[in-house]
């Protein structure tokens, strides 16, 4: 009779990984959505083409091989990473370069009368978008962000594929372990399940937060 | 008045949405304090000029001055360059604007309306910038609802908040696009009697496009009657309403009046 009590301790141990490396990666995410969706709408020709550039790349090549080659090629050229570091790195830019477009067409989305409202009341162009334009298009966002947020929850997995141990890399040394399959991917399975059901909630009790008064604008 | 100096000079616009010409070589003069009404059929460029003067559209030819300063152009050494966004920004400060649409945010209280804007265009402290915007909801009528959100308040309400908006940033220019067109008819009177106010208690120049024809007349130091992209008469609200001497004048204010609306 195998003692599973240890093995399920392994599992959570990779879930708080899993969880770490979510949240680390949902943080880097965040911040090059809105720098390259940002750079998007820009004035300059050069800023749009850089994050024009780093989006289609990103979207473009496979999260796999990002992975392998931000851990695996670039000590090669001097930049050691860890294997978390390296995780993040890719989930990150990965995801946040599906955000980008996320953030464009949200603010995209707000009708030319709220740009219009700011420069008769002659708020300066950083100004109207902070306290005016991007609040209501967080709130377009939102829900797809959260989409992001579990699609980074689950290409997570990927990392074991570095040796780092989380959820699924896990899951692995308990199949090997016990020689059971079932057990530990049928509980990993759950797993993730209930982590990508936390994502959806926190993301739409955010949501109604946000909306709060707002009835009938939203778009 | 015919000694002092305009406070607005256009001087031979033009503007093309394309290939429509909506503004052919348009000059006007307004003189400080005066009430305009600008009355026409719809893409006679009325609507256009108020926003050239907010600067939400470009000229493509001509000029305009404000208290003698070029809108669009920088004196730099004796010559007229393109105005550059710190120019624009200081010339904006001249100008208000108040919308068909009202273009609350919806996002913000009525009070976070009316502040945001002293309190980032001009310093204003939270509690400076609150005390007078209760003042301004006081005289427009919406100092209970100072709390509540757009999306709660009728059109006439949003509308009367937005001239409240408006006014906060003390501008010597109102721009009145339209104010009532979006309401319904009952709603109408609330916001014309906060001009009228308006008109009464402050010393600001007011242009004001507008179908109301009996409002105009009733308004407005002078009429100027725009189609196709001109100014084809202007005059005492008498003198147009009663006596057009124009052809398309008298068919335009034949129309409204067929129209139901009254004159």
């Amino acid at each position: 009779m195998t003692q599973w009590s240890g093995y399920f301790g392994l599992i959570l141990q990779g879930a708080l990984v899993t969880i770490e490396l979510t949240l680390m990666g949902s943080v880097l995410a965040l911040i090059m959505a809105f720098l390259a969706g940002m750079g998007r709408l820009s004035r300059f020709l050069i800023v749009r083409a850089i994050a024009t550039a780093y989006i289609e790349f990103f979207r473009g090549t496979s999260i796999f091989v990002q992975l392998f080659f931000a851990y695996f090629v670039l000590p090669l050229v001097g930049l050691e990473l860890t294997p978390l570091q390296a995780g993040v790195l890719a989930l990150g830019l990965n995801v946040g370069a599906y955000a980008a477009e996320v953030v464009r067409g949200a603010v995209q989305s707000i009708g030319r009368e709220q740009h219009e409202a700011c420069i008769a009341l002659n708020l300066g162009r950083w100004q109207g978008m902070r306290h005016v334009i991007l609040p209501q298009a967080f709130l377009v966002m939102l829900p797809t962000f959260g989409n992001n947020a579990i699609e980074l929850l689950k290409a997570t997995s990927v990392v074991s594929l570095i040796s780092l141990a989380d959820l699924t890399f896990q899951a692995q040394v308990v199949r090997a372990q016990t020689g059971n399959t079932m057990v530990p991917f049928t509980t990993i399975l759950v797993i993730y399940f209930i982590l990508a059901l936390l994502i959806s909630w926190g993301v739409r009790s955010l949501e109604r937060r946000l909306a709060r008064g707002l009835d009938g604008v939203r778009v | 008045m015919s000694t002092a100096a305009p406070i607005i000079k256009v001087d031979a616009i033009s503007k093309s949405f394309g290939a429509f010409k909506v503004l052919d070589g348009l000059s006007m003069q307004v003189m400080p304090r005066e009430k305009l009404a600008l009355i026409g059929p719809s893409g006679s460029g009325k609507t256009t000029i108020l926003r050239i003067l907010m600067t939400l559209e470009r000229i493509d030819g001509g000029h305009i001055q404000i208290e003698g300063e070029h809108l669009y152009h920088m004196e730099r050494n004796g010559q007229l360059l393109p105005a550059d966004e710190r120019h624009l920004a200081r010339m904006r400060q001249k100008i208000g604007m108040v919308f068909q649409l009202f273009n609350l945010f919806p996002h913000k209280s009525v009070i976070d309306n009316v502040t945001l804007a002293p309190m980032l265009t001009k310093g204003v402290a939270r509690a400076a910038a609150e005390k007078r915007a209760m003042e301004l909801l006081d005289m427009v009528g919406m100092a209970d609802k100072a709390k509540a959100m757009p999306a709660q308040l009728s059109g006439g309400q949003k509308q009367r908040v937005a001239i409240a908006r408006a006014l906060a940033l003390q501008p010597k220019i109102m721009l009145f696009d339209e104010v009532t067109s979006a309401l319904d008819p009952e709603l109408v009177e609330e916001v014309l009697n906060v001009l009228w106010r308006l008109c009464a208690e402050t010393d600001m120049t007011m242009l004001l496009v507008t179908h109301e024809m009996g409002f105009a007349h009733d308004f407005a130091d002078r009429v100027l009657f725009f189609d196709r992209g001109r100014i084809v008469e202007e005059g005492k609200p008498d003198e147009i309403f009663r006596h057009p001497k124009q052809e398309r004048t008298q068919a335009f204010l034949k129309k409204i009046i067929a129209a139901g609306h009254r004159v």
